[in-house]
């Protein structure tokens, strides 16, 4: 059994596409060409001299050694923040441009929660010179202003979603409508491995680089390609699908999905899917989601902006059911607080949602000699006013 | 033989009219159906809510989501219906997102919509495929019809299936949108009208997507059996309330 997608689109039960039929030409051509397109050699060339060139990869894997002493184990980290602009995100931006150059669109558009994505898209935009609208929820625009500012410096249009929640799940849907309504020029960047096939798939496998990278460095590191456990915080999940993707079938190796229990899983302010969620249909996607007995769509809360989505990808749906993951959720509280930890330690501020991540270490405990590599899938620094809020700074 | 079908060989062109289940206020579900057919409506499509509904543009949203807040689920629905046969005999259709469906249980569904009196259902973010593979022998047990729609972009190969598996009428959706977007039809939508006519397909056609008045259903209707009303109506609902539903409809049938 794989726990990669199959031909039809599907992990396990989860996945598909479950879209209107205004979206099945897009969603069709997409899927009808994009490994094809994707395997070409003048792809590949770009896009791996465009993450060489223009985001900086490979991007370190570093021995923490104080927070390894701290813990008693072998802890790595990934160092997905040092990425050109701050996180994961952009590994799939520029995969996408690029498919999207490569199916004739010229034009481009994205939701975003915290503005991460959107700044990621509005960069690759710019860089190609392509026009970007940016779909963000009316709340999250202004929570999120610096990152709003970052993407109209880029030259994109950010546009409020100012339907439901005005959060990530409502910008998503209007992205969606965007699409309905611009059907033959435009391509929808989906920031994680959300929506419906072939996103996930296409998503995961732009990010696959991070444990394409993990396997060779860790050969140089420890004359092993392969860690006992992969570390990964999950909202949708994209900067987890990059870390898994080359071990998913290795049953050497553990996988770890951290969510965010918010303020605690019973309080009725979280986004911790694996725990809260039932399977169900989400932006095009069948897979596990928080929704009412009714099958509405809830509102998952979360100190992280990155973390506060109501479903997760049908890649970690299936690998939570079929118990290939271990699923581990963190609060807000003892994410900071292990936020705050590695900054002393290690002289790292990562983001919120990577912290979450890190707090794993406080109560799951390792083997003196596992080698546990964590993907530090940002940096704080668009974090700091909740740092500074939450700590008093 | 299907209420749906029956209607579809009058000959004349006819009006579908949505409503969003549950606006403007939670009860009002029988009174909207007993005028609507009182004021010679042919189908009526009753919209059940849902949190995100992709396919809709604001006006439907937002009456989407008031229904929600005045306590509308698919159980007040189905007890609302419980006694709406033999009040009226007008075909009745229930348009939703797939979502709730699955969580009532797709077959509980349908067996509800059996025993209530409803004659097809429009989930518009089932797949033609998913339907055909998982679903379509449920929905023939209990008589239901499922419609489909086709856009402008929908290929002459996909339109052929949906057709050889529809068994009432196909939804055409006049242009690349989402619903109440549009003003009027262009010379590309009339070919678009004309290039489907000329396909001489099994089912008839009914157009939905940017109809709002005689003029415009009299346009969509040129080549196509029928059209239907959602956005514009529900317009009339907020702003007119429930007692003047002949007022919108009579003007559009003249």
């Amino acid at each position: 059994m794989s726990y990669q997608v199959d031909a039809k689109g599907y992990y396990g039960d989860f996945g598909g596409a479950y879209i209107p039929e205004m979206l099945y030409p897009n969603v069709e051509e997409l899927r009808s060409r994009y490994i094809e397109i994707m395997q070409e050699d003048s792809f590949q060339e770009e896009f791996h001299e465009l993450l060489r060139e223009y985001v900086g990869r490979p991007t370190p894997l570093y021995y923490a050694k104080r927070f390894s002493e701290h813990y008693g184990t072998k802890v790595y980290l990934k160092r997905e923040d040092l990425c050109h602009t701050g996180a994961h995100k952009v590994n799939n931006t520029v995969g996408q441009i690029l498919m999207a150059q490569k199916l004739g669109k010229r034009r481009i558009i994205a939701e975003t929660g915290a503005g991460q994505h959107g700044v990621a898209t509005a960069t690759v935009c710019a860089l190609m010179g392509m026009e970007c609208i940016v779909y963000m929820g009316e709340v999250d625009i202004e929570r999120q202003s610096p990152n709003v500012a970052r993407m109209k410096m880029l030259g994109a249009k950010v546009v409020p979603a100012k339907s439901g929640s005005r959060t990530l799940k409502d910008a998503t849907n209007e992205a969606i409508r965007d699409w309905i309504n611009n059907p033959v020029d435009t391509h929808y960047i989906i920031g994680s491995v959300v929506g419906p096939h072939p996103y996930p798939d296409m998503v995961a496998r732009f990010q696959s680089v991070i444990s394409e990278e993990i396997k060779y460095q860790l050969m140089e590191k420890e004359n092993t390609e392969d860690p006992d456990y992969v570390i990964a915080c999950v909202g949708g999940g994209s900067n987890a699908a990059g870390a898994y993707y080359h071990y998913l079938d290795n049953p050497k190796v553990g996988i770890i999905a951290v969510e965010a229990a918010g303020k605690g899983i019973d309080t009725g302010e979280s986004a911790a899917t694996s725990a809260l969620g039932k399977p169900g249909i989400i932006h095009g996607s069948k897979t596990l989601l928080m929704q009412t007995g009714d099958g509405q769509i809830t509102e998952p809360y979360s100190i992280s902006a990155g973390l506060d989505y109501p479903g997760v990808g049908p890649m970690h749906a299936n690998l939570f059911t079929s118990k290939r993951g271990e699923f581990i959720s963190i609060t807000d509280e003892a994410a900071m607080k292990a936020g705050l930890e590695l900054a002393k330690l290690e002289g790292i501020i990562p983001a919120i949602e990577t912290s979450h991540a890190l707090a794993v270490f406080e109560n799951r405990k390792f083997k003196k000699d596992d080698i546990v590599v964590v993907n530090l899938s940002g940096r704080g620094d668009k974090d700091l006013n909740t740092y500074i809020e939450y700590f008093n700074l | 033989m299907n209420r749906i079908q029956e209607k579809l060989k009058e000959d004349r062109k006819l009006l579908s009219i949505y409503f969003s289940a549950g606006f403007p206020n939670l009860d009002d579900t029988e009174q909207i159906i007993v005028d609507l057919e009182k004021s010679g409506v042919d189908f009526i499509e009753i919209g059940l809510p849902f949190s995100d509904p992709l396919a809709d543009g604001p006006t439907i949203q937002e009456s989407s989501t008031k229904a929600l807040r005045n306590g509308m689920t698919t159980q007040k629905l189905f007890d609302q219906l419980t006694d709406i046969r033999p009040k009226v005999e007008i075909p009745l259709i229930i348009m939703g997102y797939f979502n709730p469906m699955l969580q009532y249980g797709v077959e509980d569904f349908c067996k509800e919509c059996a025993e209530t009196g409803i004659d097809g259902l429009i989930i518009p973010d089932l797949p033609v495929d998913v339907y055909h593979e998982e679903y379509q022998e449920l929905f023939e047990k209990y008589g239901l019809i499922n419609i489909f729609l086709i856009t402008p972009q929908t290929s002459e190969e996909r339109i052929r299936f949906i057709d050889s598996i529809s068994n009432g009428f196909i939804y055409m959706v006049s242009s690349a949108s989402v619903t109440g977007s549009t003003s009027g039809f262009g010379n590309e939508t009339t070919d678009y009208f004309r290039r489907i006519h000329k396909m001489d397909l099994r089912n008839p056609q009914i157009v939905g997507f940017g109809i709002k008045d005689q003029e415009t259903f009299k346009a969509a209707t040129q080549f196509a059996k029928g059209a239907i009303i959602g956005s514009a109506f529900i317009k009339h609902l907020d702003s007119e309330g429930t007692s003047e539903i002949s007022n919108f409809i009579e003007p559009i049938k003249l």
